[in-house]
């Protein structure tokens, strides 16, 4: 770990004039194309995340110290602010496909949401080509409605018309491999069958740019294959892909640049195989 | 694309010989508008939001009845529920205002008066609460999907349009119980319906940005509407409790039919009720908060478009 550190400093002190933290350790693996077409540019991005009800250990969340904080006049301890992302840059190209590491909480997840436009920048900007999309619509589905339901619900939510809920539909049932189970309601799967569904009707729709959240290690071991195939294929169709998961494997195996991302900066940018061998060394 | 070859090889992030940006890199700003790349976080016009709302009319719909179907969908008697509870909120206010305090007196045909104004006042008191969690409740939703957020507070809007459909059905059956006539006036009851339902999805995404991030508004906003029923007339007559009232200067009563709900509880009872005398004014100050917090509210709630899901 030290001595990994240690070299990533010596080689950031080499560039002088770089104005960015992030070090790049190897170009592209494919001879550099004449119309390398940007997709998506982050620039110095910053998100602050305010988390309500984080109580400090001043105040365990009684209503006379809460009444003592309001007489005292201090502002509002249990409003905090998480800096999730800080100072984030980088460019993304038509037919990357970028996997993002990093521990639990360095931010992944956060980065992908800015990118995504859903979570408004603090500082910086992110400049996209066309509306990248989020993988996943858990949020929009009810537990308590039958999977009939929650397919039409969600492709809904996801922006699909009547006419392509209706294509989709019965591919979206197939692919989950719940059978019957459509017609219960979704409290009643197992954690398995819900997860299949969720991706099947996550993946049902085509993107521009495309960025997965840990999307990949669900259901068994053959549905986890069917949905790397299904991945591979939207991977195609799509300009840019880019896929937060901890299973490295899978990002080797998919991804054509990777970026390590530490506390919310990054940490390292560059191929597959020197990002993760670092990253598994770190 | 039009520029150089080498303009476009200095702005790649890794140069190929040592692995570093080139010196003298173009900022990242100005690539991405030499490219046509927009930030991704920006307010669309107000036509053109209002144009991806209409797109998204499918989920709003959905999401409503989903959400109404999800409500009832653990109980024994399911869906009946969303007869049952209209009924049984009728029954109660009829035994508690009617029968044990007296009210009444002075009312002609109480119970219809009561009922009326009650089912009337309870849809905006539901669609402005609803309302003011609909963002605040969804934050998840909102940060992962890409969706104008108007959808949210007007889905919660119509999911409480729709259960207003089913009040409606047991109102008209109680008011021609209590006896009284159909007329030609019932013809204008869903004008007043979506007079009163432009008003609530105003109201509710006025509601519905305040509350995203006052969060102590939920915890208040039950006391003010209690407030707002007491004061809308929905338990007594205002014109004869403070219209007729000696000590009380006679512009009182009219700043109080002024109320937007103590407008539409009116509005509705004069449809309905034969007994009951129409005010003069009241379909002009219906029509007014109709459009007047609709386009309001719409404006307010799409000046923070791009600020929703951030704290």
């Amino acid at each position: 770990m030290a001595e990994s550190t240690e070299e990533l400093s010596r080689v950031k002190a080499e560039e002088p004039g770089t104005p960015r933290a992030d070090v790049r350790v190897h170009p592209d693996p494919e001879p550099p194309q004449v119309t390398r077409t940007p997709t998506v540019v982050v620039d110095d991005l910053h998100i602050i995340y305010r988390v309500y009800g984080a109580a400090t250990e001043a105040e365990k969340g009684n209503a006379a110290n809460a009444l003592m904080r309001l007489l005292k006049r201090q502002g509002r301890p249990q409003m905090k602010e998480v800096h999730a992302v800080r100072g984030v840059s980088f460019v993304a190209y038509h037919g990357d496909a970028i996997g993002i590491v990093g521990r639990n909480g360095s931010g992944k997840s956060t980065l992908l949401r800015a990118i995504a436009g859903l979570l408004p920048p603090h500082s910086g900007a992110v400049y996209t080509d066309g509306q990248p999309s989020l993988l996943g619509v858990n949020a929009a589905l009810m537990r308590e409605l039958t999977g009939e339901r929650n397919i039409v619900l969600g492709c809904y939510a996801m922006g699909l018309n009547p006419k392509q809920v209706k294509e989709k539909y019965d591919d979206i049932v197939d692919f989950s491999g719940i059978g019957e189970f459509v017609q219960f309601p979704m409290s009643t799967y197992s954690s398995g069958m819900g997860a299949r569904l969720r991706f099947a009707i996550a993946s049902a729709k085509a993107h521009d740019v495309l960025l997965i959240d840990e999307a990949l290690a669900t259901g068994d071991r053959d549905f986890k294959r069917k949905s790397q195939e299904r991945i591979k294929k939207m991977r195609e169709e799509a300009g840019t892909v880019f896929l937060v998961a901890h299973n490295l494997d899978v990002i080797e195996e998919t991804c054509n640049r990777v970026i390590w991302l530490h506390k919310g900066k990054i940490k390292m940018d560059g191929d597959p195989k020197t990002v993760l061998a670092a990253y598994n060394k770190g | 694309m039009s520029q150089p070859e080498s303009a476009i090889a200095d702005a790649q992030a890794g140069g190929p010989s040592d692995g570093t940006p080139a010196k003298g890199q173009e900022p990242l700003a100005e690539l991405a508008a030499r490219h046509g790349l927009r930030r991704a976080i920006a307010r669309p016009s107000l036509p053109a939001y209002l144009r991806q709302l209409w797109e998204r009319r499918h989920f709003v719909m959905t999401y409503a009845t989903s959400r109404n179907v999800s409500k009832y969908s653990n109980s024994a008697l399911g869906q009946l529920w969303q007869v049952l509870t209209p009924l049984l909120n009728a029954a109660i206010y009829y035994l508690m205002f009617g029968l044990i305090l007296g009210t009444s007196k002075g009312i002609e045909n109480y119970p219809a008066f009561l009922i009326t104004g009650m089912f009337v006042f309870t849809y905006t008191q539901r669609a402005v609460t609803g309302g003011a969690k609909s963002i605040s409740g969804n934050l998840s939703l909102i940060r992962a999907l890409h969706f104008p957020r108007a959808a949210l507070p007007l889905a919660y809007t119509i999911q409480e349009f729709q259960q207003l459909m089913i009040s409606m059905g047991v109102l008209v059956v109680l008011v021609l119980v209590t006896g009284e006539p159909i007329t030609w006036l019932w013809l204008l009851v869903p004008v007043a319906l979506l007079l009163q339902t432009m008003f609530n999805i105003g109201a509710s995404l006025v509601l519905a940005r305040v509350g995203a991030t006052a969060r102590d508004l939920n915890q208040l906003l039950p006391f003010i509407m209690r407030t707002w029923l007491y004061a809308s007339g929905v338990f007594f007559s205002i014109g004869d409790k403070v219209g007729s009232a000696e000590n009380i200067p006679g512009w009182v009563a009219d700043v109080m039919y002024f109320n937007p709900a103590a407008a539409y509880i009116e509005l509705m009872r004069d449809l309905l009720m034969t007994s009951h005398a129409p005010r003069p004014y009241i379909w002009s100050v219906c029509v007014f908060w109709a459009l007047f917090t609709l386009i309001g509210g719409f404006w307010y709630f799409w000046r923070a478009e791009e600020k929703y899901g951030r704290g």
